[in-house]
Parts: C-alpha cells; sequence; structure tokens
C-alpha cells in the first residue's frame, strides 16, 4: 500500500518540462526535484524508493529467508553510443550488474542508480534511457530502491555514465568459485559468442557494414537459477563481458591451476560476427558479451545442465565448448578447426584492428 | 561461412599435411640441415600461428618469419615525427589501428592521444578524407603506411582530394616497397633461405614479374601466397615440389585473387602520385635502398613532410634488440635476449613485439612462452 503522503507529494510537482539538461539539473533545487521525481522516481516507481529517503532500508528476516550470505558488487557503464541494435545503456546497467550478482549463485534484489549527466544530454533520450531500466528491472525480478544524480559541465562526461550497485542473497549450499575449476569437467556456454562487441563496433558506424548484429544484453538470473537448480554443484561462472570469453577462462584456469581446451568447431559464432571480425582482423573469442555465462560444470552433471540450459529461452544456443584438463596448467588451449593448437592468452591493452 | 571455411577445411588440410611429408622425405638435403622457408608477409604469419600451422608441419622444414609487417619495421624516429605532426595545434592526425601502439623513442600515438592530441583511428584514407571535408578549420594529417597493398588507396585518396580541391588534408608518406626489401635478405651473407613464400595482396597490387628476379638471379624458388590456412599448406607443397625437382620458378598459388599483371589502374594511381625515394630507414633491418616512397613534387601541398616541419630524427633501435637477426631469419625469436622478459607485448622494446602480425608478438601470443624460454635457455644465448 503507497503511502498517502508520498502520493500527494508526488503528484504536487515533479513534472520535467525542459528538452534538455542543464546545469541547474544538478544543482538542488527544483529542476533537479523535478527531473529526479518525473524522469527517475516515475520510471522506477517502488515502494522503497518512493519514500525518498537518503537509503533504502531491507527488513534483514526477509534477506534471512533467501539465504545465508549476502552479495554485492558494482559495476559503472560508459558504453559509446547510449543506444546500440538489442539495447542501451539503461538495459546495460540492469542487466550488467543484476548478471555479476548471478554467477555468484545469488538472486539478485536491489540496485542503486548513480547518474553523471552531461549538460545539453537530451530529456527525453534520459526517459527511453530510465524506462529501459525499469522495464530490465522487472525481467530480472530487481528493485532501483535508491539513486543519485549529477550533472557536470559539457566536455566533463560523454553524455550519460550510470553506476548501478546490486545486493542479493546466496541460497545455502551454493558454492561457486573461479577456483573450483577440476580436471574432467565441461565448459559450457549459454550460445552465440561476440555479439556485444560487435554489434557496438558496428553501431559506431564508423565501418559502413551493412549489418544487422544485435548486442546480447540480457539478464541471466533466470537462466542461472534454473542451471543451479539442476546442479548445485557447478563449480564456476562467470559472464564474459569486456576481454571476452578468453579473459574469463583464462581467470579459470590461472585460479584452479587447471588447463581449459576450447573446441574451436564447438563455439557458436553468428556469421555476420565472424564475417566482421574477418575483415577487421578481431578474435571473437576476446570480443564483449553481455548475456553470455560460461561455466564450468562437473562433467557427469553437464548433459543435465546443458538440456537445462537449452530449455530455457536465454539458452536455446547452449553449447559444450571444451573440457578442464590437468596441464599444461593455467593455460586456455584452443584445438582449431583446421586440426592445429594454439594458446589462447589473455589480451594486451586493446584489440586494434590490423591494416592488411 | 562461405568463401571462408572452404578455406580451412581440415580433411584438405590432411591431405595437404601428408603430401608435404612425402616430399619433403624425398629432398637430399634435408638430412643434413632443416629446409628455411620465409614467409615474408605479416599476414602470412598471424594465419601460421593463428592455426597451429608450424606445429604441423615436418621437423625438417623451418619457417622463417619475414619483414612483412609494415607497423613492425616502422623506426622510431618516424613514430616520433607522427607524435610531433599529431600534438601540432589545430591537427587532426588520423591512422590504422595497429599503428597506434608503435613505442616512439618518448611516447606512443596511443600515449599521445591520452596526454591530449587529437589523433582518430580510421579504417580506410577515405575517411580521413572526409574528416578534412567535415573539418574545413582543421588540418587532417593521415599516417599513410603499408607495403604496395595498400598505396593505391592512399593514392586515390590524394588524386581525389585534388579533384575536390580539399586543401586541408595531408598525408605522412611511409609507404614502404617489398621487392628491395627481399633483395636485401637476399644479399645479407648470413642467409640460409631456401625459399620464399610471396605476399599475396602485395602481388594483387604488382602482378607476379616483378619477383622474377629471385628466381633468375638468386635461383631461389617462390610461390604466391593467400592468407587462408590451405593457402599457405598448397604453397608450401608448391615451394618443396620446385626444390624437390631443383626447379626454381616463381609461381601463383593465389590465383584467385593475383593477375599476372597486377592491378593496372591501381599500379597508374600509384605510380601518379609516389616516387621511390633513394632510400629508407627500417626498423631492425638498417636503410636499404629505394624501398620507400614519397610523394612528387606535383603533390607536394598534400605531403605532410613539406607541408609542417618533421625533426625527421635518426633514432637507433635499442642496442639489446635483435629484431634484424630475426627478421633475417638468422636467429628465432625466442633466441633474442630480451624476448619476453624486458621486451613483451605490454612493453615492446622491440619492433617485432608490437603488432599481431610481428613474428615475436605472434610467438608470444600463440607460442608457448614458458617452453620457449626454457629452450632459449638451453641454447645459451
Amino acid at each position: 500500500m503507497k503511502n498517502q503522503a508520498v502520493v500527494n507529494l508526488r503528484q504536487r510537482n515533479k513534472i520535467c518540462r525542459a528538452n534538455t539538461i542543464t546545469m541547474a539539473h544538478g544543482s538542488g533545487g527544483k529542476a533537479m526535484r523535478d527531473l529526479i521525481g518525473d524522469v527517475f522516481v516515475g520510471a522506477f516507481d517502488n515502494e522503497e524508493l518512493n519514500k525518498l529517503e537518503d537509503q533504502a532500508r531491507f527488513d534483514l528476516k526477509s534477506l534471512t529467508a533467501v539465504g545465508d550470505r549476502l552479495a554485492m558488487t558494482t559495476d559503472s557503464y560508459v558504453v559509446d553510443p547510449l543506444f546500440f541494435p538489442g539495447g542501451d545503456i539503461g538495459k546495460l546497467a540492469i542487466a550488467g550488474t543484476v548478471n555479476d550478482l548471478a554467477v555468484g549463485g545469488a538472486r539478485p534484489l536491489y540496485l542503486t542508480c548513480g547518474m553523471i549527466i552531461e549538460e545539453g544530454m537530451s530529456v527525453d533520450d534520459l526517459r527511453y534511457i530510465a524506462a529501459s531500466m525499469r522495464e530490465t528491472a522487472d525481467q530480472a525480478d530487481v528493485k532501483i530502491v535508491t539513486g543519485d544524480t549529477k550533472v557536470v559541465p559539457r566536455g566533463a562526461a560523454d553524455k550519460l555514465f550510470i553506476n548501478t550497485a546490486g545486493v542479493g542473497v546466496i541460497p545455502a549450499g551454493i558454492n561457486l568459485g573461479s577456483h573450483l575449476a577440476q580436471p574432467g569437467d565441461a565448459v559450457i556456454i549459454n550460445g552465440y559468442i561476440g555479439d556485444h562487441g560487435a554489434a557496438i563496433v558496428d553501431a559506431r558506424g564508423e565501418l559502413a557494414l551493412q549489418n544487422t548484429i544485435e548486442s546480447d544484453c540480457q539478464p541471466l538470473y533466470s537462466l542461472i537459477h534454473t542451471m543451479l537448480q539442476v546442479c548445485p554443484e557447478i563449480h564456476c561462472m562467470r559472464d564474459a563481458t569486456r576481454g571476452g570469453i578468453a579473459t574469463v577462462l583464462n581467470e579459470f584456469a590461472i585460479a584452479s591451476n587447471v588447463c581449459i581446451r576450447l573446441n574451436e568447431k564447438a563455439l557458436p559464432v553468428r556469421d555476420e560476427v565472424r564475417g566482421m571480425c574477418e575483415i577487421l582482423g578481431l578474435d571473437p573469442l576476446y570480443l564483449a558479451n553481455e548475456g553470455k555465462v560460461v561455466a564450468i560444470v562437473p562433467a557427469p552433471m553437464a548433459e543435465k545442465v546443458l538440456q537445462a540450459m537449452q530449455g530455457h529461452p536465454d539458452g536455446s544456443h547452449s553449447t559444450i565448448v571444451g573440457e578442464v584438463t590437468e596441464k599444461p596448467a593455467t593455460t586456455v588451449i584452443l584445438s582449431t578447426l583446421f586440426g592445429g593448437e594454439r594458446i589462447v592468452d589473455m589480451l594486451v591493452g586493446e584489440q586494434l584492428p590490423r591494416i592488411c | 561461412m562461405k568463401y571462408v571455411d572452404e578455406f580451412r577445411d581440415p580433411e584438405k588440410a590432411k591431405l595437404l599435411i601428408d603430401e608435404i611429408a612425402a616430399v619433403t622425405g624425398q629432398i637430399e638435403t634435408t638430412q643434413q640441415r632443416p629446409l628455411q622457408l620465409m614467409e615474408f608477409c605479416g599476414g602470412h604469419t598471424h594465419t601460421i600461428f593463428r592455426y597451429g600451422i608450424e606445429q604441423m608441419l615436418p621437423k625438417a622444414i623451418e619457417l622463417i618469419h619475414g619483414p612483412g609487417c609494415p607497423v613492425c619495421v616502422l623506426p622510431m624516429g618516424r613514430v616520433d615525427d607522427c607524435v610531433t605532426l599529431a600534438e601540432r595545434p589545430n591537427v587532426i592526425f588520423t591512422t590504422f589501428g595497429d599503428a597506434m601502439r608503435v613505442p616512439g623513442s618518448k611516447k606512443s600515438l596511443l600515449q599521445a592521444k591520452a596526454d591530449g592530441a587529437d589523433i582518430r583511428m580510421v579504417y580506410s584514407p577515405l575517411d580521413a578524407l572526409d574528416l578534412a571535408r567535415n573539418n574545413p578549420e582543421k588540418e587532417i594529417i593521415f599516417f599513410a603506411l603499408g607495403f604496395e597493398t595498400t598505396m593505391p588507396s592512399t593514392a586515390l585518396t590524394v588524386l581525389q582530394a585534388e579533384q575536390d580541391n580539399v586543401r586541408n588534408f595531408s598525408l605522412f608518406c611511409n609507404h614502404i616497397t617489398t621487392v628491395p626489401t627481399i633483395k636485401a635478405i637476399l644479399d645479407s651473407p648470413d642467409m640460409q633461405i631456401d625459399g620464399f613464400l610471396a605476399p599475396g595482396h602485395v602481388s594483387m597490387v604488382v602482378g607476379a614479374r616483378p619477383f622474377d628476379f629471385v628466381a633468375e638471379t638468386y635461383e631461389k624458388p617462390l610461390v604466391i601466397t593467400g592468407f587462408e590456412p590451405l593457402d599457405i599448406l598448397q604453397s608450401i607443397w608448391m615451394l618443396l615440389k620446385q626444390l624437390n625437382e631443383k626447379r626454381h620458378d616463381v609461381e601463383n598459388q593465389y590465383v584467385r585473387i593475383v593477375p599476372e599483371n597486377g592491378n593496372e589502374p591501381g599500379m597508374d594511381a600509384l605510380s601518379k602520385v609516389f616516387e621511390l625515394r633513394e632510400f629508407f630507414e627500417w626498423r631492425g633491418l638498417g636503410s636499404i635502398d629505394h624501398s620507400g616512397v614519397r610523394m612528387r613534387d606535383e603533390f607536394a601541398a598534400y605531403d605532410a613532410e613539406r607541408k609542417f616541419s618533421v625533426p625527421n630524427l635518426k633514432i637507433a633501435d635499442p642496442k639489446s634488440c635483435q629484431c634484424g637477426e630475426v627478421l633475417k631469419g638468422v636467429i628465432r625469436p625466442w633466441e633474442c635476449k630480451v624476448f619476453g622478459t624486458q621486451c613483451n607485448p605490454e612493453t615492446p622494446m622491440g619492433a617485432l613485439m608490437v603488432s599481431t602480425e610481428g613474428a615475436c608478438a605472434a610467438y608470444y601470443n600463440f607460442g608457448n612462452l614458458d617452453e620457449l624460454l626454457k629452450k632459449r635457455e638451453a641454447v645459451g644465448t
């Protein structure tokens, strides 16, 4: 039930009539109250946020009912462009933080939202982004319970930066860790790799490629929940964002002191993404993803987990892409399509397109 | 994927590997020493490592990774010149992506960008020309580099700029030529190379004939080679066949792309805009006669070297680097004193560690580093 006083307060003001953000929207005065009330609170709309206190408050009992450990994470989102095929910075800011909680086995519950807005930003774009955040939060069944808004002068930030922090609860009995991979384990991924990285390169429009690559940006909690229900003993899980699956697998190999052998034939890569990589000299193994979970699963359970994933809408293209072996430890090796082998190392710096 | 997967078919690769092993066995000299085949082009080096081709070949074949990576052979002084140009007020300096990390004597373009220079990555010189059109109050400089492969597109961009009267566009020309460089390698006294895989994309522009001297004067077999793994295996087999039959011809494996006489309109544009320099400095190899081009006098207005003052200082390579010996195939990358330790892709000292197409970076990224370091210790270098 909504507090009547709060409803009255909301109705009394809070309409942002400006078309663009000015420094006034960050001044702490009426313009800021209207912006926050209309654009952000209006979109995120939930009981905890609507109280407009300086902090969100949780009932401990409701948390301990879910599990026995809290999980907490934070991430900042600075993507350029703000809107891209398959998503936008708002969707990314929710999905990314939800996924960071989910791959730890946690049930994501509450998020914070910090906005750093460059003067001159379109208010309509902000509305669109806030609505997209709400939609993604609903999809992931999380609430944005507290926030902060800052406006900086033109040039001090690039249009919009978003920080979200998240709190979740890990159910008893779930113990995931990047150091837990064992020889014999299977490496599973929930679908095509590199879509987000390729979509962003494409959306920057520097290449004039006629493409339809969409970002894979999506919250993964529901899929991961399904996986953990089938097999609570999954050893490791990470979402493969920047640095791609190559980076995540190297982290597993180093932390667990094992070798991970990938089978290039089994790697799911869309033709459009492969095509772009061929042209630019990029490697899809290092391209960013925003909706891909890499899981290291005990061999006897691998088939069962795979089936459960394939039966879920966010995992219909799931595949076993490799296995964990003992040696050479701390190394990721790719058996190439061609029948050779090569080491897949961590990336140094940024992937730069080659010239000829 | 169509037109790609066909050239990566593992079944066909197996057949070729068997054929290669059979021919290698018939060549007598392999009893005394391994055959050294040089792939000149960095694109080939990249394919060889990416697909693990080296380990599929018989032990009696050694691949020597040549100097055909234009980013790698760029001398430090030229990078310093780039930084100087980029740091001029009112300049937008445009470059291909992989030149960003090449170290100069003080900084790379990536560092200069972080320090405030307006440096933008482009995918084509035409993108730089568009920038010039859209920013008439700025001077747009394009960092032109690469072998004959990229020369026609740069030349055509200059011709386009001239035709459209775009005056705020210029080139910092660092184009280099293939043939004099292969000649320099062949003239080097410690050279032991038995045959060459010649660059397919350069040949697409210049044709096959410029390589005739390798067969005629130096009596070495040469095969113009494509960039897919099956292309490379087939070309190795063609070289071995020549060696076995004691022939030394110029053969073209990359017939689907390389016409006998090259790309004539491309060559026309190229010779309209560029002329040979007396010499050009290469990182690791030193000065090689006629191995670079500059812009002809008619295009001086589009030549950044003449339009702006460029220090043009010669900076010696670090003494500990052995890039030159690696480039000539005298030592393998892992035999260099600083390989993998002081010189690594994060802080490259030598040119070959800079680009993913450089031989050392390829070894570092795709090879087993520990094993290579152990080997080096065992050799005692």
